[in-house]
């Protein structure tokens, strides 16, 4: 591994000056490091931060990464990250030509790591930096722990996917003195709702009386107004009292184990908790990653595109180039092309905005041939795009912008996959041309976690109460016993989880029949895992 | 040019360039003075000043864990309560035709709360270009895979190339090492091979490579009891002792011809129908497991026979196919055993080599007698160091005993040729490489 030649270098800032002056807005600095296959295949399991935290599971990946470089070599072109300065990665055999484009690409996704809010929180630290005391860390830890050390990580990673990612970022840009005080929050959302049953009308009644002191005094207004309650009802303290101990402030499962846990307070497992904070603030810095993979590689896509075939050093290579780049934005005949579906999309937010399409007087029109035919000239496109660049995720992306007219244009469709027993094969087919189905399928492909969260009513200091979030899809039943064992060992005791699993009925004959749903409990205790069924009434 | 004369060259300068110039010369002056003065404390380092001492190594992977690190690592976590989560697992090359390749790769998997598609959601991808709904765009073989996938597939067992030997050797020496297989019993070596190896066997006196020092100080105490040095009876001076240049023996590199033991492995399996899925993968993971351990416990001086048999039995060039092959027909285990016998015979393998005998079954067979097996069993036992049979139920035959089960408990192989045959069965769907490794010491311990 090492720097970049000045050769090459020249070559990446000539086009980083040529990124800018097209409107892309990034830091100064980027650093630029030529590896070998063989460090890519090292750096690959550890997500391409050269310093993070080793752990065994990266060095078998790393092994078995090396059994499959010896049936199919490869060749990968580059690869960036979201460090301060960004850092990317660079085979070192590719012509200058070959690498302006790539530069381009890569350039793309430096603005786009520095731009897009999904990132906001990996924006105040270079993250290679924090990796690295990280790393050290858990190696001293190592030393003085041995094998628990790793243990502890295991434990932790078995919950690292669940992390509370879209709540850290809202806290981030949270605006304190907007939320009500937490005695406000508890007498209207849980003390007249939940212990005084009050219907909505009387709720509303007392937020109304609650409004009028508040205008009349704002400072005055919440004692003034608490006064009268604990007159009016003398429980209401203790109550509030009560909540006030168990409220949880965790945003996701390892913050309330880092909290509460009973088995980490003791004085001499605090260590854990550091390791554990390490392994969710980690995940939490992939998190956007994985939420813009199609946007995101649209946008680079886009940009080296555009700039290369605006570049004059591209003469003479235009057909080289062609071919390299319809091989990474083509779409797939079967399959989806991340960065063909972005860049195609982005292309589509663009030409609508330029249209002036994205307005109320273009979505009022009912007539297809009116539709095709309204063109504003407003020449809003790039303005559109830098928007999405700046606010959209994957999620949004799709959501907002795949309709019909997207999917007939590119002559989209699901495929659909299905046995043909007499001919022994499997067939693919064209399931649907419908915008909604193709919606549907590309959501359904996004990285959704499941949500599970503590729940602190049925939390005690003896057992862990998980409730999952039924989303009409079960979690794998294969990994539940595992993560609980680990579980157990951070709480220190039981723990349970609730989740629904979905029952199969074979002799059924309608689809509605086939599929009936049951909770269950799952609980764990001394490293034995039971399951039991959960009767609904009773939940 | 002096001193003055630049000096005097400057005068029409403005007075804070001919300054900023001073400075400059002065900072030139004291740099090559001081060359190796070094002004800062933060500009030295260890690796620069201690001789022998290396500059940190900064390649992010410095600390990566050997295989073997890896597996005993996995081992403790049985010790502190704790699953195993290291699977071997295979990565295959396919070539049609010619050889595939294979290696063996570690894998693992994270347990973590995901969400399970399979049951909800169909498999559904993408695509683009013409067809109406409804229409075929392409297929693809429904046979298990060959190559790509990990874990469960086929495995090449001819070691043709060097590579595959190789993998298929360090397999076996993890299977022994760490899963605790046995040792083979040396039967005796058989095969004389012309092959030398060079060793320091040899005496030789006054030179050699290597003292031997009890022989040397043999014969000088010979010697000196032939001068007279040494008197029965009397203390011994070893001053006065003379040392002749013949007495002392040295150690001489010199040739051995060496013996080696060779083993054929025949590995025989029911293809028919009712083999489909899950027993063939479990037989089939086992024999390659087998011949790994056999490669290793043989350094390497292994050949394999396949054998595949429905009514009727064939013998199958390598691996690949004995992996692939698949009719729909039905099953007499005899033919298979017939064919091996007629192998040894023909060949005459018994008299060079140690015959090894694997059979995997669902434990099907028409001849509910058993009586054909029976005698083809008692004809194979004296050749032979070990059969094993591997009874890899389906799930629809229930704990009844199989077939081939029955003849063997029949023939009362168990108990009378305990030195040379064993029999091992478990349920096909269940059978995880743990299940497997269990079976193999089952059928291979001494």
């Amino acid at each position: 591994m090492h720097l970049l030649d000045q050769h090459a270098k020249a070559i990446m800032e000539e086009c980083k000056v040529r990124a800018r002056n097209a409107g892309l807005d990034f830091d100064h600095e980027t650093l630029e490091y030529i590896v070998s296959n063989k460090d890519m295949l090292e750096l690959s399991p550890k997500v391409m931060i050269p310093t993070l935290y080793d752990y065994w599971v990266n060095d078998v990946e790393v092994l078995k990464e090396y059994g499959k470089y010896k049936l199919y070599p490869t060749n990968p072109y580059e690869t960036v990250i979201n460090s301060r300065p960004a850092i990317s990665f660079y085979n070192d055999n590719n012509p200058d030509w070959m690498n302006i484009m790539i530069f381009y690409h890569v350039i793309g996704h430096i603005d786009f790591f520095q731009n897009n809010r999904l990132f906001e929180h990996t924006w105040n630290d270079d993250f290679v930096g924090v990796a690295l005391a990280d790393k050290r860390l858990i190696e001293s830890y190592r030393s003085r722990y041995g094998r628990w050390t790793d243990y502890v990580v295991e434990f932790a990673r078995s919950i690292d996917n669940i992390t509370g990612y879209f709540q850290t970022l809202a806290r981030m840009n949270y605006d304190g003195h907007l939320e009500p005080s937490s005695m406000l929050n508890f007498y209207f959302n849980t003390f007249l709702p939940d212990h005084l049953k009050e219907d909505e009308f009387h709720i509303f009644k007392e937020q109304q009386r609650y409004n009028t002191l508040f205008d009349s005094n704002p400072k005055m207004a919440e004692s003034t107004f608490f006064a009268q309650v604990k007159s009016r009802h003398p429980e209401f303290e203790s109550a509030y009292k009560n909540a006030a101990d168990k409220a949880p402030p965790a945003t996701d499962l390892l913050e309330f184990l880092i909290d509460h846990s009973p088995f980490l307070k003791q004085e001499k497992n605090r260590w854990m908790k550091s390791v554990m904070t390490v392994i969710r603030n980690t995940a939490l810095y992939f998190a956007p990653q994985m939420r813009t993979k199609i946007v995101n590689e649209g946008w680079a896509s886009y940009w080296h595109d555009k700039l290369f075939r605006g570049d004059n050093r591209i003469i003479g290579h235009e057909v080289a180039y062609s071919a390299l780049n319809a091989g990474v934005t083509s779409l797939s005949r079967v399959g989806l092309n991340p960065y063909a579906i972005g860049l195609r999309l982005l292309e589509y937010v663009e030409e609508l905005a330029d249209k002036g399409k994205m307005s109320r007087e273009y979505q009022k029109l009912i007539l297809a041939d009116e539709k095709e035919a309204f063109d504003k000239k407003t020449g809003n496109g790039q303005e559109a795009i830098y928007k999405v660049r700046e606010k959209f995720s994957d999620f949004m992306l799709i959501n907002t912008f795949v309709n019909q007219e997207f999917v007939d244009r590119h002559n989209l469709f699901v495929t659909g996959k299905r046995p043909n027993p007499e001919k022994g094969v499997i067939e693919y087919y064209v399931k649907s041309r419908k915008a909604e189905d193709y919606k549907k399928m590309l959501i359904d492909s996004l990285y959704h976690p499941p949500v599970i969260r503590a729940d602190v009513n049925k939390t005690t200091n003896d057992s862990l109460y998980l409730v999952h979030a039924f989303e009409g899809k079960q979690l794998i039943k294969d990994f539940i016993p595992e993560v609980l064992i680990g579980l157990n060992f951070l709480w220190g005791d039981e723990v349970k989880l609730e989740t629904t699993e979905i029952m199969v009925n074979q002799k059924a004959e309608t689809e509605e029949e086939m599929y009936s749903l049951q909770k269950v409990l799952y609980a764990c205790k001394d490293k034995k895992v039971t399951k039991s069924k959960v009767e609904e009434n009773a939940a | 040019m002096s001193n003055s004369d630049k000096y005097k060259d400057r005068q029409n300068l403005p007075e804070h360039v001919v300054r900023e110039l001073e400075l400059i010369e002065k900072r030139q002056e004291s740099l090559r003075d001081d060359m190796s003065v070094n002004t800062s404390p933060y500009g030295v380092n260890d690796w620069e000043i201690l001789p022998g001492f290396h500059e940190p190594d900064l390649t992010p992977i410095a600390s990566l864990k050997t295989l073997e690190d890896l597996l005993s690592q996995d081992k403790r976590r049985e010790e502190d309560g704790f699953t195993r989560r290291i699977r071997l697992g295979k990565l295959i090359k396919p070539a049609p035709g010619k050889k595939g390749k294979i290696v063996i790769v570690p894998t693992t998997t994270e347990p973590k709360f995901y969400h399970d598609d399979s049951i909800t959601q169909e498999e559904e991808t993408g695509g683009s270009g013409e067809g109406e709904e409804g229409e075929v765009i392409g297929q693809q073989q429904a046979e298990p895979q060959q190559g790509e996938g990990e874990g469960q597939g086929a495995g090449e067992g001819d070691s043709a190339s060097h590579e595959e030997g190789t993998n298929a050797f360090d397999l076996g020496k993890v299977l022994t090492e760490k899963f605790k297989l046995p040792n083979i019993k040396d039967k005796g070596k058989k095969r004389a091979l012309n092959k030398f190896v060079y060793d320091l066997t040899d005496r030789n006196r006054r030179f050699g490579q290597l003292l031997e020092k009890k022989a040397t100080l043999k014969k000088i105490v010979e010697t000196n009891i032939l001068l007279g040095n040494i008197k029965p009876g009397e203390p011994i001076d070893t001053q006065n002792f003379v040392i002749g240049p013949r007495d002392q023996i040295f150690r001489i590199m010199s040739a051995e011809r060496d013996f080696e033991t060779q083993a054929v492995v025949f590995f025989v399996r029911d293809y028919s129908g009712s083999m489909q899925g899950k027993p063939t993968e479990a037989i089939v993971t086992q024999h390659l497991f087998i011949y790994s351990w056999l490669m290793y416990q043989y350094q390497n001086n292994v050949l394999t026979r396949f054998i595949v048999h429905d009514t009727e039995a064939k013998e199958v060039d390598n691996f690949q196919q004995y992996y692939q092959l698949q009719v729909a027909g039905g099953t007499r285990v005899a033919p298979a055993f017939r064919l091996v016998n007629k192998i040894i015979a023909e060949e005459n393998l018994a008299a060079d080599y140690n015959i090894y005998v694997f059979y995997g079954t669902d434990g099907d067979d028409w001849d509910s007698d058993g009586k054909e097996l029976t005698e083809e069993l008692k004809k194979l036992f004296p050749d032979t160091s070990r059969v094993g049979f591997t009874v890899a139920k389906n799930a629809w035959g229930g704990a009844n005993k199989t077939t081939v089960e029955k003849t063997i408990e029949k023939s009362g192989f168990v108990e009378k040729r305990r030195d040379e045959f064993r029999i091992d069965d478990f349920q096909a769907e269940s059978a995880d490489e743990n299940r497997l490794i269990e079976s193999i010491k089952k059928l291979v311990s001494p």
